[in-house]
């Protein structure tokens, strides 16, 4: 029997490695974007075993809207890349403080 | 142990060692690939949980459209390896320190013990429907509105994309599908109306 604990620690798991990814590779804002995917993958795989053990569709219905805007994040998130590379030649999060005052 | 528990946990480590791969691999292309990796191993923990239409959603939009997308940037840009390493090894204690930490007190804060508890029947069999037609009475009577933003969401998410990667190149032709629509045969050709000529042809 697969109990509802069994789910919620493998999301916690999921999220905590992505936080780490996260500070781990600061530099790189590709590995960035993939960790930010990994941890809405997290957050959907709550949202799904709650709905299950609930019995209610709105959970899963949320997981559809998550992936929707995670999509849309991830077009824009990849178009800004490659405008920043094209102006910048590089993809270091480091450098880039244009926006410094 | 039954046969379930064993499919939870061989996914669930495929999964989990395949997210360690994403954050530590040196090449961008093979933590794509790994990403991939995850995803069909976390849809599969979702069709254990009897959410079929989001496992293939998952399946078919993610693994698909998203990480294809990646793929592409990450092939396409050229990027320098060393130069995004650089403070890997520096912030990997602090990283791990953070994870577990956190990982510590989301297991304390949530109780596991308390939801050791058996999973019901599938609330979509009960009510006499398939996954997806549970869903969707969910998503099409209760839900409308937010689908339908959703659907503009995606819409305004295009538009911005092509909108930021798009650039006006100096010295290019470009076709003017405006100009060329416009154009009349009156403004390009002049009929000339003249008298025939005698073709006199030399006497020999």
């Amino acid at each position: 029997m697969i109990s509802l604990a069994h789910y919620i620690v493998f999301g916690t798991v999921l999220f905590c490695i992505s936080v780490a990814g996260i500070f781990i590779n600061r530099k790189n804002v590709i590995v960035l974007l993939m960790a930010i995917e990994l941890m809405l993958l997290a957050v959907n795989t709550n949202f799904i075993a709650f709905s299950r053990f609930i019995g209610d569709p709105a959970g899963q219905v949320f997981v559809f809207f998550i992936m929707t805007v995670a999509a849309a994040e991830s077009a824009i998130g990849l178009a800004i890349l490659t405008l920043l590379f094209r102006n910048r030649r590089t993809i270091n999060v480091a450098e880039l403080d244009d926006l410094r005052g | 142990m039954s046969i379930e528990l064993l499919a939870f946990y061989l996914f669930a480590s495929v999964a989990v060692v395949a997210a360690l791969g994403v954050i530590s691999l040196r090449n961008p292309v093979h933590a794509v690939l790994s990403l991939v990796l995850t995803f069909f191993s976390i849809a599969c923990v979702w069709l254990l949980l009897d959410a079929e239409f989001l496992a293939l959603a998952l399946v078919v939009v993610y693994v698909g459209a998203v990480m294809v997308l990646f793929l592409f940037v990450v092939m396409m840009l050229d990027i320098k390896v060393a130069a995004t390493r650089e403070g890997f090894i520096r912030f990997l204690p602090v990283g791990i320190a953070v994870a577990l930490v956190m990982l510590l007190e989301m297991l304390a804060l949530i109780g596991v013990r308390a939801m050791r508890v058996a999973p019901p029947a599938d609330p979509a069999i009960a009510n006499g429907m398939a996954n997806i037609q549970w869903l969707g009475q969910a998503l099409y009577t209760r839900f409308l509105l937010p689908f339908e933003v959703a659907a503009l969401i995606l819409t305004v998410g295009l538009v911005a994309a092509v909108a930021l990667t798009l650039r006006r190149r100096e010295g290019v032709r470009h076709q003017d599908a405006a100009r060329q629509s416009q154009a009349r045969a009156r403004d390009r050709v002049r009929l000339v109306s003249m008298p025939a000529e005698r073709n006199e042809e030399p006497r020999s």
